[in-house]
C-alpha cells in the first residue's frame, strides 16, 4: 500500500539497528584480567535486591568504584546512584523516592522535620563517609613550594593581589624566586560543592580580606572560570601564572600550595584533611546517632588541612522494607569500612575516615531498623 | 479561485456520499494539525507551570536575589554573542550565497551548497568541543594583540589566557549560523528575474554592479530575513557555548571570561539543580523562548514582505 | 513633482532602472589579459615569504598576502581598466574569500574529528562495550600502565536510536497528517493559515527550551524530576515536527492536480485516493524529508541533557530510568571525564563519539539525496 521501495530501506535500516542491540557488553569490566587495576572480585554474599540513592556528584566517582566494589561482594544486590546534585538527593530521600541520599550538606531543621513522613518519627541521619580534601594547584615554572596564609589566599582570589612578585607573597615564601607573571585565578564556573566548601574556609579563615558570602555559586567579578573540576585542572596546568582549586583527586602532578595553619603551612594529605574533621564539633540535631559536623575551618591544630570537602550519606532511621534496611546497613558499613575507604581514595582520591568516626558511623548505623 | 469554477464544482460535491473512511481520515489529519497548536500551547503552559514557584518566592532565597537581577545579565550575555555571531556571518554568508548563484560554475555552486548544508549538519556538541579544542587556544594571540593594542576600548579591556571568552563562543555561533543565512539568500538571489541581470548588463553595467544594482536590492528582504533566522539560532544555541565559554558574571570586555548565556546557563546548571534552582532555570528558559519568538515573528514578517516584491516580474 | 514621485515609488522594473541610471558611466578600458595571473603570482609569492621567510604564522601570511592581492588588484585593475572594473575585481576577490573563510573552519572540525576520534571509532570494542562499571581507576591504568581501554559508547549508540526512532515514530504520522490537512483538505482556510502560522512558530523554538518543556511536562505527568528516554524522544518531537510538516508540505505540493483529479473522477474516495495516488507519488520527497528532519535531530544535546539525564549502563526501557545518547555522551566525557588527573581516555571517547555522530549525520544527508534521486517517480 505505501510506497515500497522507501519503507523496505526503512524497515532494512530498523532491523539492522536491533541486530545491533543484541550483540552489545553491559559488563565491560569482566574483560580485564583478575591482576589488572579496577577488575571485578569473585564470589560474595547472598543478599538480594536493590538500592537506590541519589544526590552529591561530588561523590560520584566515589559511588561509583563503591558499587563496583559492593557487587564484588554481594553480587544479588544492585544499587543505582544518580548524581543529581545534593539538593536533589535530599528533595528525593525526603519524598521517598530513594532509600539513601549522597550529600554534601546535612539535612538543615526544616528538612528534619519533612523527613519524618518517609523516614519514620526518628528522622535521618546524617553519616559523614566521603572526606575530598580541596588542593590549591598552581603553574608557576621554577617555583617549588609555594606558601599562602588564607589572608593572601583570600586576596589572590579576591583579584587584590594580581601579580606574583606581589610583596604579601614574598613575604611568606622568602626562599622562592617568584616570577613577574600576572596571577590568572581560576574558579568553577558550574554551581558546585567545591566552590561552596571553598567559599566557607575563606570566609571562615580570612573574614577580614574575604568578603563575599558563600554559596554554591563564585561571587568574585572577572577572572577565569571554567566547567568541572576537570576544567579548572586543564586550565591551570596550561596556563603558566594561573592558581585554581580543586578536590585534591584530580590535581594529577600539579603543584599544590601549601595552606596556612596557625603558624605553620600544611599541604594536603589525607591524614591532614582527616585530621580537621575529627577536630570538628558534632551538630546538635537532636536526632539520635546523627554524625553532623560543623567543621573547623578556622582550626590552628597543628598538621590539620582545613579546605576540606565533607560529603554525607543521609539514611533513613526506619525503613517500611526489613529488606531496604539490611541492604543499607550493609552498602553503607562496606562504605565505611577500611576496604570501602581504600577503595574510593584510590578511585576519587578522597581522604579515608579514621577509624574513630568508622566506629561513630558503625555504631549509628546499628540503629536502623526495617518493618512496619 | 474563480467564481465559474466554484460554481461548477460545488454540485458536485453535494452529491459526494461522505464515507467513513474520509469522515475518519479528514479527522485524523485535523486531529494531528490541531495537535501542534496543542503542543506549542503546552510549551508555554508547562514552562509557566514549572517557573512559576520564582514569581511567588521570596527574593532572597532566588541566586542573585530576585529573578529580573539574576536574569537580565544572562538576556545580555545572549543577545550580546548572538548579534556578534549575526554581524561576522552576514556578510560572509552574502558572500557565499553570491558565489554560488552567480559566480560558480552551475556544478562547482551546488556542491559548495552541500558542503554549506554539512556545516548546518554538524551537531552542535562537535562544534563546542571544536571551538574549546582548537579555535579558543588559537583566538589567545589576537586577544592579547587587541589588549595590548586596542585596550583602551572597553571591550578590549583585559585578555583572557585561554581564549574561552564570549568572543571565541560568539566566532563558532557565527560558522554555526552561517549555513542558515547562506541558504536563505541563495534561494532569493537564484529568483532575481533574468530580465532585471540582463537588462543591467545590456546597460553595461559590471558584474558586480549587475548584482548590486538587480539582485541585493530584489534579494534584501530574504538576507534581512535569512539573518533574523539565523539571530533566532544563535540565540538558542546551547552546547557551543556551553562547552566553549569560560562563564561568569556579566562585564562589557568580551575577549576575557566571563558573561553567560541563557542555554549555556541551563544546561550547565540543569543536571544538579532542584527546588527553586530549577524553577529559575526553567523561568530563564521561559524568557529565551519568549526572544526567540519575537525574532523569529520578525523574521517571518520580513520574508513574507517579500512576496510582495516577487509579484513584481 | 507629483508624477515624479509616483514614478520613484512605483515597485518592481521602474524601481531596477532606477537604480540602475544611478551607475556612473564612467569609461571601460580592456584590461590587459595577464594583469589577473601576475598578481595572483605576486600573491602567491607574498605567501612563500611572509611564511617561509620571515617565519610568519601560516595564517597570518595567507590573510596578509590576501588584503595585499585586493589591494594590488584594486589598483592594478584601477590604472589599467578604470574604477568599475576595478570595483568589480575587488569584489569578486572578496566573494572568493568569503567561500574559501567558510571552508576553513569545516576543514579544520572535520580534520579534528577524525584524527582525534578516528583510531577509537574503528575498535569494535568501543561500540560494543558500555561504560556500566568503568571508573576513572580503569582509565588511570590505561593511561599510566597500559592496562587494557574498556568503557565504550554501546549504551549511548542503543539510546540514540532508541529515542530518535521514537521521535521520528511520534512526528512522522503528526507531521505527515498535518501536511496532508494544508495540502488536501484545509485549502486556504482560517485555521490552516494559523496552523502554518504555528509550525513556523516551532520552527524557532531553541533546542533547550523544548527539553524543558518535556521536563516539564514530565513534571507536572509523573512528579518533578522524572527522567527518562520518552521524555526525550517528546522533546525531539517538538523539534521535529515542523521539520516533517514543512517538507512534506512542499512534496505533496508538488503532487500535480491532474492525478487527484484522474482518481477522484473514477470515485475513488478521498482518503483512498490520497493514500494511493498522491502519497506514493510524493513517497521518495516524503522519506527525504524525514530523512533530513532525523539527521537534524540526532545530533541533539541540550534537550536530551535536560530531560533524559545520563546512564553509564545499558538502558533499553524508554519508560523507565536514564538513557544516554551520543551526544550527551560525548558532552560527558569531554566536559566531565572519569578521572580528571587522567583524562586522554575520556578525551578519546568523546572525540571517537563526535565522529561517530557526524559520519551519521553525514550519512542521513547524503542518502536523504540518494532517495530523492534515485526513489523519485520517473518523469517524462
Amino acid at each position: 500500500m505505501l510506497p515500497a521501495r522507501p519503507l523496505r530501506a526503512a524497515v532494512t535500516t530498523a532491523l539492522a539497528g536491533l541486530a545491533l542491540v543484541a550483540c552489545g557488553d553491559d559488563n565491560p569490566t569482566a574483560r580485564l584480567q583478575p591482576g589488572d587495576v579496577g577488575a571485578p572480585a569473585s564470589g560474595g554474599g547472598d543478599l538480594t535486591g536493590t538500592l537506590t540513592g541519589s544526590g552529591s556528584s561530588a561523590q560520584e566517582s566515589a559511588q561509583t568504584a563503591w558499587i563496583a566494589g559492593y557487587q564484588g561482594r554481594q553480587p544479588g544486590v544492585t544499587v543505582h546512584y544518580d548524581s543529581i546534585g545534593s539538593g536533589g538527593g535530599r528533595e528525593n530521600i525526603i519524598a521517598g523516592a530513594t532509600d539513601f541520599a549522597g550529600s554534601d550538606a546535612y539535612l538543615d531543621q526544616q528538612e528534619r522535620q519533612e523527613v519524618r513522613d518517609s523516614c519514620g518519627p526518628k528522622g535521618a541521619m546524617n553519616l559523614p563517609v566521603y572526606i575530598s580534601p580541596i588542593a590549591v594547584p598552581y603553574n608557576l615554572p621554577g617555583v617549588e613550594s609555594l606558601q599562602l596564609t588564607p589572608d593572601v589566599l583570600a586576596g589572590i582570589f579576591n583579584r587584590e593581589i594580581s601579580r606574583w612578585d606581589d610583596p604579601a607573597i614574598a613575604e611568606d615564601n622568602p626562599d622562592e624566586q617568584l616570577p613577574d607573571l600576572p596571577i590568572t585565578a581560576v574558579n568553577r564556573s558550574d554551581e558546585s560543592g567545591t566552590t561552596e566548601n571553598f567559599l566557607e574556609y575563606l570566609t571562615a579563615a580570612a573574614p577580614h580580606a574575604w568578603p563575599h558570602e558563600p554559596g554554591a555559586a563564585w561571587p568574585v567579578e572577572g577572572g577565569e572560570a571554567a566547567a568541572q573540576t576537570t576544567g579548572v585542572i586543564e586550565v591551570v596546568s596550561s596556563t603558566p601564572g594561573a592558581i585554581g582549586y580543586a578536590d585534591a583527586s584530580a590535581i594529577g602532578t600539579l603543584q599544590t600550595a601549601a595552606i596556612g595553619v596557625g603558624e605553620e603551612f600544611v599541604t594536603y594529605s589525607p591524614e591532614a584533611a582527616a585530621r580537621v574533621v575529627d577536630a570538628s564539633e558534632p551538630v546538635d540535631t537532636g536526632v539520635k546517632g546523627d554524625l553532623a559536623l560543623d567543621l573547623a575551618r578556622d582550626t590552628t591544630e597543628s598538621g590539620a588541612y582545613p579546605i576540606v570537602l565533607v560529603s554525607y550519606l543521609i539514611v533513613c532511621h526506619h525503613y517500611e522494607k526489613p529488606q531496604t534496611a539490611t541492604l543499607v546497613q550493609d552498602y553503607v558499613g562496606y562504605i565505611a569500612s577500611e576496604e570501602g575507604q581504600a577503595t574510593a581514595a584510590e578511585a576519587a582520591g578522597s581522604a579515608p575516615i579514621s577509624d574513630r568516626l568508622r566506629q561513630r558511623v558503625l555504631n549509628s548505623l546499628e540503629l536502623v531498623t526495617g518493618g512496619r | 479561485m474563480s467564481m465559474t469554477s466554484d460554481r461548477g464544482a460545488r454540485p458536485g460535491r453535494r452529491r459526494t456520499v461522505r464515507r467513513p473512511g474520509d469522515i475518519t481520515f479528514h479527522g485524523a489529519a485535523l486531529a494531528s494539525g490541531l495537535t501542534i497548536l496543542a503542543i506549542l500551547a503546552g510549551v508555554a503552559i508547562f514552562l509557566v507551570v514549572e517557573a512559576a514557584p520564582v514569581l511567588t518566592a521570596d527574593p532572597e532565597e532566588l541566586t542573585a536575589g530576585g529573578f529580573g537581577r539574576y536574569v537580565l545579565p544572562l538576556i545580555a550575555g545572549t543577545v550580546i554573542a548572538s548579534v556578534i555571531a549575526m554581524v561576522v556571518a552576514t556578510p560572509v554568508a552574502v558572500g557565499i550565497a553570491l558565489f554560488i548563484s552567480h559566480y560558480a560554475h552551475r556544478r562547482v555552486g551546488t556542491s559548495v551548497g552541500f558542503v554549506v548544508d554539512l556545516l548546518a549538519a554538524v551537531p552542535s556538541v562537535v562544534f563546542g568541543m571544536w571551538g574549546w579544542q582548537v579555535l579558543a587556544p588559537r583566538m589567545v594571540p589576537l586577544y592579547r594583540w587587541l589588549e595590548a593594542n586596542l585596550g583602551f576600548i572597553p571591550v578590549f579591556g583585559s585578555a583572557s589566557s585561554t581564549g574561552r571568552t564570549l568572543m571565541t563562543a560568539s566566532l563558532v555561533l557565527a560558522v554555526m549560523i552561517l549555513p542558515i543565512i547562506t541558504s536563505v539568500s541563495r534561494e532569493v538571489f537564484l529568483q532575481t528575474p533574468r530580465l532585471h541581470e540582463e537588462a543591467a548588463l545590456a546597460l553595461g553595467a559590471t558584474k558586480w554592479e549587475m548584482i548590486r544594482t538587480a539582485v541585493l536590492p530584489f534579494g534584501m528582504p530574504g538576507v534581512i530575513g535569512g539573518t533574523m533566522l539565523g539571530l533566532g539560532r544563535a540565540l538558542g544555541e546551547t552546547m557551543a557555548v556551553a562547552i566553549i565559554l569560560s562563564p561568569g558574571v556579566f562585564t562589557w570586555v568580551l575577549i576575557d571570561s566571563g558573561n553567560s548565556t541563557i542555554p549555556a546557563e541551563i544546561a550547565l546548571n540543569f543536571p544538579e539543580a532542584s527546588g527553586l534552582r530549577l524553577s529559575e532555570l526553567i523561568g530563564a528558559g521561559l524568557v529565551l523562548f519568549l526572544i526567540t519568538l519575537a525574532v523569529n515573528l520578525l523574521a517571518r514578517w520580513v520574508v513574507a514582505r517579500r512576496a510582495d516584491f516577487s509579484g513584481a516580474n | 513633482m507629483p508624477t515624479l514621485h509616483r514614478l520613484d515609488t512605483q515597485e518592481g522594473l521602474d524601481h531596477r532602472i532606477d537604480h540602475v541610471r544611478g551607475v556612473v558611466p564612467a569609461p571601460v578600458r580592456p584590461a590587459p589579459r595577464r594583469l589577473g595571473a601576475v598578481l595572483g603570482a605576486v600573491a602567491v609569492a607574498t605567501v612563500l615569504l611572509l611564511w617561509l621567510g620571515l617565519d610568519l604564522h601560516l595564517g597570518l601570511a595567507v590573510t596578509g598576502a590576501f588584503l595585499l592581492y585586493l589591494a594590488l588588484t584594486y589598483v592594478g585593475f584601477r590604472v589599467a581598466a578604470g574604477a568599475r572594473v576595478a570595483t568589480d575585481r575587488l569584489m569578486r576577490g572578496l566573494l572568493y574569500g568569503a567561500f574559501v573563510v567558510a571552508l576553513l573552519p569545516l576543514c579544520s572540525l572535520l580534520w579534528t574529528v577524525v584524527t582525534l576520534g578516528g583510531a577509537r571509532v574503528v575498535n569494535p570494542d568501543f561500540l560494543l562495550q558500555t561504560m556500566n562499571g568503568v571508573t576513572g581507576l580503569h582509565d588511570q591504568a590505561t593511561q599510566q600502565q597500559g592496562q587494557l581501554f574498556i568503557g565504550g559508547a554501546y549504551h549511548a549508540i542503543v539510546g540514540t536510536l532508541l529515542i530518535t526512532g521514537a521521535a521520528t515514530l511520534i512526528s512522522v504520522p503528526v507531521g505527515l497528517l498535518t501536511a496532508i490537512y494544508l495540502v488536501e483538505y484545509a485549502g486556504r482556510s482560517r485555521l490552516a493559515h494559523v496552523i502554518r502560522f504555528f509550525v513556523d512558530v516551532m520552527t524557532g523554538i531553541p533546542s533547550i527550551v523544548a527539553g524543558l518543556f518535556a521536563f516539564a511536562l514530565w513534571a507536572v505527568v509523573f512528579g518533578i524530576g522524572t527522567k527518562d528516554g520518552m521524555a526525550g524522544a517528546v522533546a525531539l518531537s517538538v523539534l521535529m515536527i515542523p521539520t516533517v510538516v514543512r517538507n512534506s508540505e512542499e512534496m505533496l505540493r508538488i503532487v500535480p492536480n491532474e492525478l487527484r483529479e484522474a482518481s477522484l473522477a473514477l470515485g475513488v474516495p478521498k482518503w483512498r485516493t490520497i493514500v494511493r495516488v498522491v502519497l506514493p507519488t510524493a513517497a521518495s520527497g516524503l522519506a527525504s524529508g524525514v530523512t533530513l528532519a532525523i539527521a537534524r535531530v540526532i545530533g541533539e544535546t541540550a534537550p536530551l541533557l535536560v530531560a533524559v539525564g545520563y546512564a553509564r549502563a545499558l538502558n533499553t526501557n524508554l519508560l523507565e530510568g536514564p538513557m544516554n545518547t551520543l551526544a550527551v555522551y560525548a558532552y560527558y566525557m569531554f566536559t566531565k571525564p572519569l578521572s580528571p588527573a587522567y583524562r586522554d581516555p575520556s578525551i578519546e571517547r568523546a572525540w571517537a563519539a563526535a565522529l561517530l555522530l557526524v559520519l551519521v549525520v553525514v550519512a542521513l544527508n547524503l542518502s536523504a539525496r540518494l532517495i530523492a534521486r534515485f526513489f523519485a517517480p520517473t518523469k517524462r
